[in-house]
């Protein structure tokens, strides 16, 4: 059954072990679900602890080449390499903190998502963690390579895992083994020494729950997913759940709700864009931009309730009531925490208010919907005051 | 019972069949979220599509393994389509049918060989 051509990640045998069913995502082999199922994995992610493999993604550090020991000025020569290349404010990041931000092309549309940090350590200060997404990484790495030039070196992380821990238990499970992390806020990460390696621990996830990301070097990789198996509020996560969660949550996915053809304003992501970038106008697409903030935009991203019938499904067309098509569905599926259908797609503004009856068309039969605010089951990051 | 290729049982009761997916099917589906299932009095002929079944995942079409008239849908399944989950072979069932040509029934595998057949799979 397994596919040579696939990538496997550090942790393919401890799916497979567990009796993972395997599907190629991305170009690598990865579980689609446990033998438990991903209806019970995802209210185990919201009522316990869910443990994800997501190495695939993208992690990588980028470092100035010859920093001058001055943190401020490191960040800030750093900052300005990376920010042609996105939409957000990286000079103005505070150590330790992450910021969800967007690689844009020159017609504003999204190359990616992806996360970026700076570094809490005053050693580690002119260097930027950056998390990009599975299938875009290799793009992302080396248009991020070609704008450092030789002031900065590109390291990819993604030979090593990358764990999602996600639910409301993930901070006490975790926190037993790696006490540090109980400290840390939303959105934001540090290094910190375990088993004589380093974790990159940082305090996201794509679930619409608290918890944790860790990159975790290869060689204690295994040891540190079973040692978190071992506790019992941990449950493995397969990709079925992993997209249930985020799609509960609102969170668009890459290539399928946002792509090069979809910008920021589009999507919903006008709070990634940062007002300083936009002002100083070096933000790609910030033309295009400009103009959809003044309301001039072709179509905005929606959530959708189906409210009778089959879940609707990415590319099922949206209709207003009187039968025109109006837009269409970028995922969708059954939500389990509601134990209704949801969806996300794309309609003209004046069918994006909430409460605006719509149909979905689903094997040629009309189901209703109703555009309703995201996300469709709150949030419950661990916001903290400061940091 | 007789089974498909497709992954159809049929139990027969003098000219009339109930039809459901087997156990395998409906382990390999995963979490059942939702089934659509033609209206009684519907004609359905052998191979075509007789269902839709909604896992979390996706849809996945149910085809009819004998051809006949639609004479009754298993209501459960709107209520609480995991049913087809937790007793595929059974309480699951989709439709019943009345036959309009019994001989087909005689094509299709009895369990022994079904049970021989997924192992090639």
């Amino acid at each position: 059954m397994s596919d040579e051509s696939l990538k496997s990640t550090v942790l393919t045998g401890a799916h497979r072990a567990l009796g993972g069913r395997m599907v190629a995502f991305a170009g690598y082999d990865m579980p689609v679900q446990y033998p438990r199922g991903i209806l019970k994995e995802h209210q185990w992610a919201r009522e316990h602890a869910g443990m994800f493999d997501v190495s695939h993604m993208g992690p990588a550090f980028l470092r100035l080449s010859a920093p001058t020991g001055d943190g401020e000025a490191d960040h800030a020569a750093v900052a300005r390499l990376i920010e042609p290349l996105i939409c957000g404010d990286i000079a103005g990041l505070r150590p330790g903190r992450l910021r969800y931000t967007l690689l844009l092309n020159d017609a504003g549309g999204v190359i990616d998502d992806l996360m970026i940090g700076r570094p809490f350590d005053e050693a580690e200060q002119g260097g930027l963690y950056i998390v990009v997404n599975a299938g875009t990484k290799d793009g992302d790495f080396s248009l991020i390579a070609h704008a450092a030039g030789d002031a900065a070196m590109l390291t990819r992380a993604d030979d090593n895992a990358l764990i999602a821990l996600q639910g409301p238990e993930a901070v006490s499970v975790l926190s037993a083994i790696v006490p540090e992390v109980a400290a840390l806020g939303f959105m934001t990460f540090r290094t910190i020494a375990f088993d004589d390696h380093d974790l990159v621990v940082s305090r996201s996830g794509y679930t619409g729950e608290d918890g944790f990301e860790i990159l975790v070097p290869a060689a204690i990789a295994p040891g540190f997913w079973d040692r978190l198996l071992a506790d019992e509020r941990v449950a493995p996560i397969g990709l079925g759940a992993r997209d249930s969660l985020r799609l509960e949550a609102g969170l668009p996915l890459y290539g399928h709700d946002v792509d090069e053809t979809v910008s920021p304003i589009e999507a919903g992501l006008g709070f990634a864009l940062a007002k300083r970038r936009l002002k100083g106008g070096a933000m790609s697409g910030a033309d295009r931009i400009r103009r959809e903030q003044t309301g001039d935009v072709a179509r905005l991203r929606v959530g959708l309730r189906v409210l009778e019938g089959a879940p609707a499904r990415e590319g099922a067309q949206i209709a207003d009531a009187a039968g025109n098509v109006v837009g269409v569905v970028t995922s969708g599926g059954f939500a389990p925490s509601l134990g209704a259908p949801i969806a996300m797609g794309f309609v003209p503004p004046a069918f994006s208010r909430f409460g605006t009856r719509l149909n979905v068309l689903i094997r040629g039969r009309a189901q209703p919907a109703e555009v309703v605010p995201m996300p469709f089951v709150p949030h419950r990051y661990h916001r903290t005051p400061t940091t | 019972m007789r089974f498909s290729k497709d992954h159809e049982w049929v139990e027969v009761d003098g000219d009339t069949a109930t039809i459901g997916i087997t156990a395998y099917a409906a382990e390999q589906l995963g979490d059942v979220v939702f089934v659509e299932l033609p209206d009684p009095g519907k004609s359905v002929k052998a191979g075509e599509q007789l269902a839709v079944v909604e896992s979390v995942k996706a849809a996945s079409d149910v085809f009819a393994p004998v051809s006949g008239e639609v004479i009754a849908a298993n209501g459960a399944l709107g209520d609480t389509p995991e049913t087809v989950n937790d007793g595929p072979e059974g309480s699951g069932w989709f439709v019943k049918v009345k036959l309009s040509n019994p001989s087909e029934v005689d094509g299709l595998m009895d369990r022994a060989g079904y049970e021989a057949f997924l192992a090639t799979l």
